[in-house]
């Protein structure tokens, strides 16, 4: 049988690192998935050379939009470690606090988006409705839902005082309820199990060798978290469990996620009761010795790292983002191969690169010259057909 | 079946979501939205423009005679990103953002906040 090429891409709106895939098609299993990295070159690294620094934990806030939280306390972690200086100890639990909540509606968003793709629409309304309750504790604490601005360079801007904490006691024993009842549809609804166990399947090894990050590799039973083997923010003080599990499907990570919520609930709520008092913020030199540091913090979606050089000035000499995005992809072409085409949307999903990745699909039959395409909604709908025409094929 | 017991439930409650134009859900406390600037307050040292990541804030001089103190910060909110950074970095606390969101416009002049001019100016 003749090998079919479906290109895929490059025009992905709501993903912060366009993408386009090629792949080769056996009937309607991929046999192998060519990535194409570089579509929206935006220069954000050129750009922050030529600001200041204080202008520029601003300009790393807005390079993902999602995971905002872990891109400024990266960035100015690594500039504090230049200056040299360490953040009050209230400061940094408020980091962690507002980090976590990032992560709690960053998963709570990816777990929608994931039920969307699998046609669930219903679970999606509902985890989306649940997800505002954690941005309208972070629009208290910060005064936005997103781009919160809270990571200063010697601390954090805002306080956290009795009103706020109380009513985030309030909001995460209800986001525990009901992250609790959504564990328990994911594991027994047969439309989710359907589409998720065994699809998409990333082999421990394969996660080791192709240097899968976040939870796309702890799905696959490998223990790797910057937030348990290299601390930051008050970490070093707030007791967690990494969480693992080792059944390497779609399946696995969506379980690691959704106890990352509890986890990270349980997490602030320890890091409410423990913050000591004292001040939020030290005053710091606007020029920043030379020198070179590197950060490391454990985004939702996987180990970020800036690179950061000064060579003695307002502006720093060279900044260097490596996105957890990008150290998944060659794990995520690992997935693809021998999976369905039908199963595509799900498998993508499955490492979080955002949402919207399928939009302007091309297939091309290359047996019959045939070329068409696709948008992401008939894709969808596409391998929701494909599901419902092989009713109980792969349920068991 | 549980998702069928939660969809029942929801059949009976009021839908979350806002009918906007005619219901408002109040800003948070902190939040950013127009800036405001105290124009008497300002000392016009130009920290606020020399931080800014956007762009949004230019010098002007409204009292040249008492050169660098004469300055007034011009705020373009149409590049403004509401960081909130010059409200950070002014030294005397001339800056606020208010509560006042809807800023949408067709008239892209009306977002530039000119300072005024100083009472008793020979200027016209």
């Amino acid at each position: 049988m003749s090998l079919f090429e479906i290109p895929l891409g490059p025009q992905h709106p709501a993903l912060k690192e366009p993408i386009r895939f090629i792949f080769k098609l056996d009937g309607e299993i991929v046999v192998g998935a060519e990535p194409r990295l570089g579509y929206v070159h935006r220069g954000v690294e050129k750009l922050a050379e030529t600001r200041t620094f204080i202008q520029d934990v601003y300009l790393a806030e807005r390079i993902c939009g999602i995971c905002s939280a872990a891109h400024t306390t990266c960035f100015v972690q690594a500039v504090e470690e230049l200056l040299g200086i360490e953040p009050p100890p209230r400061a940094k639990y408020i980091r962690l606090i507002v980090f976590e909540l990032n992560r709690i509606q960053s998963h709570l968003l990816w777990l929608g988006i994931l039920a969307y793709e699998m046609g669930f629409d219903t679970l999606f309304m509902y985890i989306w409705r649940d997800r505002e309750r954690v941005l309208d504790v972070l629009e208290m604490i910060t005064g936005n839902r997103v781009l919160y601005a809270i990571n200063q360079i010697g601390g954090v801007r805002h306080d956290i005082d009795d009103k706020i904490a109380a009513y985030m006691r309030k909001a995460l024993s209800y986001l525990r309820e009901r992250t609790k009842y959504y564990k328990g549809i994911v594991e027994r609804d047969p439309t989710i199990n359907a589409r998720a166990v065994e699809v998409g399947i990333l082999k421990k090894r394969d996660a080791i060798a192709l240097c899968a990050v976040g939870p796309t590799t702890r799905g696959s039973g490998v223990k790797f978290d910057i937030r348990a083997d290299d601390p930051y923010a008050a970490l070093d003080e707030v007791p967690f469990n990494v969480v693992v599990y080792d059944t390497e499907d779609v399946m696995a990570r969506t379980l690691v996620r959704i106890d990352e919520i509890l986890e990270s609930i349980s997490m602030i709520e320890y890091a409410l009761d423990h913050m000591p008092s004292g001040d939020i913020r030290v005053r710091v030199p606007r020029v920043v010795p030379a020198g070179e540091a590197v950060s490391r913090v454990e985004a939702p979606r996987g180990e970020l790292v800036y690179y950061v050089r000064s060579a003695g000035g307002e502006k720093p000499e060279r900044v260097k983002v490596r996105t957890p995005t990008l150290a998944n992809i060659p794990a995520l072409c690992k997935m693809l191969e021998g999976a369905y085409v039908a199963d595509i949307p799900v498998i993508v999903a499955s490492i979080d690169p955002c949402l919207a990745c399928m939009d302007r699909a091309i297939f091309v039959d290359v047996s019959k010259e045939k070329v068409w395409v696709w948008s992401e909604r008939e894709l969808r709908r596409y391998s929701l057909r494909w599901y419902r025409s092989r009713e109980g094929v792969r349920r068991r | 079946m549980s998702v069928i017991k939660e969809l029942l439930k929801n059949l009976f409650t009021k839908p979350i979501t806002l009918k906007y134009p005619q219901e408002r859900k109040p800003p948070a406390e902190r939040f950013r939205g127009r800036v405001y600037v105290d124009y008497d307050k300002c000392i016009g040292c130009g920290l606020c423009a020399r931080d800014c990541p956007a762009s949004a804030i230019e010098m002007v001089v409204i009292e040249p005679e008492k050169g660098i103190r004469g300055r007034r910060p011009l705020i373009d909110l149409s590049r403004c990103i509401f960081c909130g950074q010059c409200e950070l970095s002014c030294p005397r606390k001339a800056i606020k953002f208010i509560h006042e969101y809807e800023l949408a416009t067709s008239d892209k002049k009306s977002l530039l906040l000119i300072p005024p001019k100083p009472k008793g100016s020979q200027k016209p």
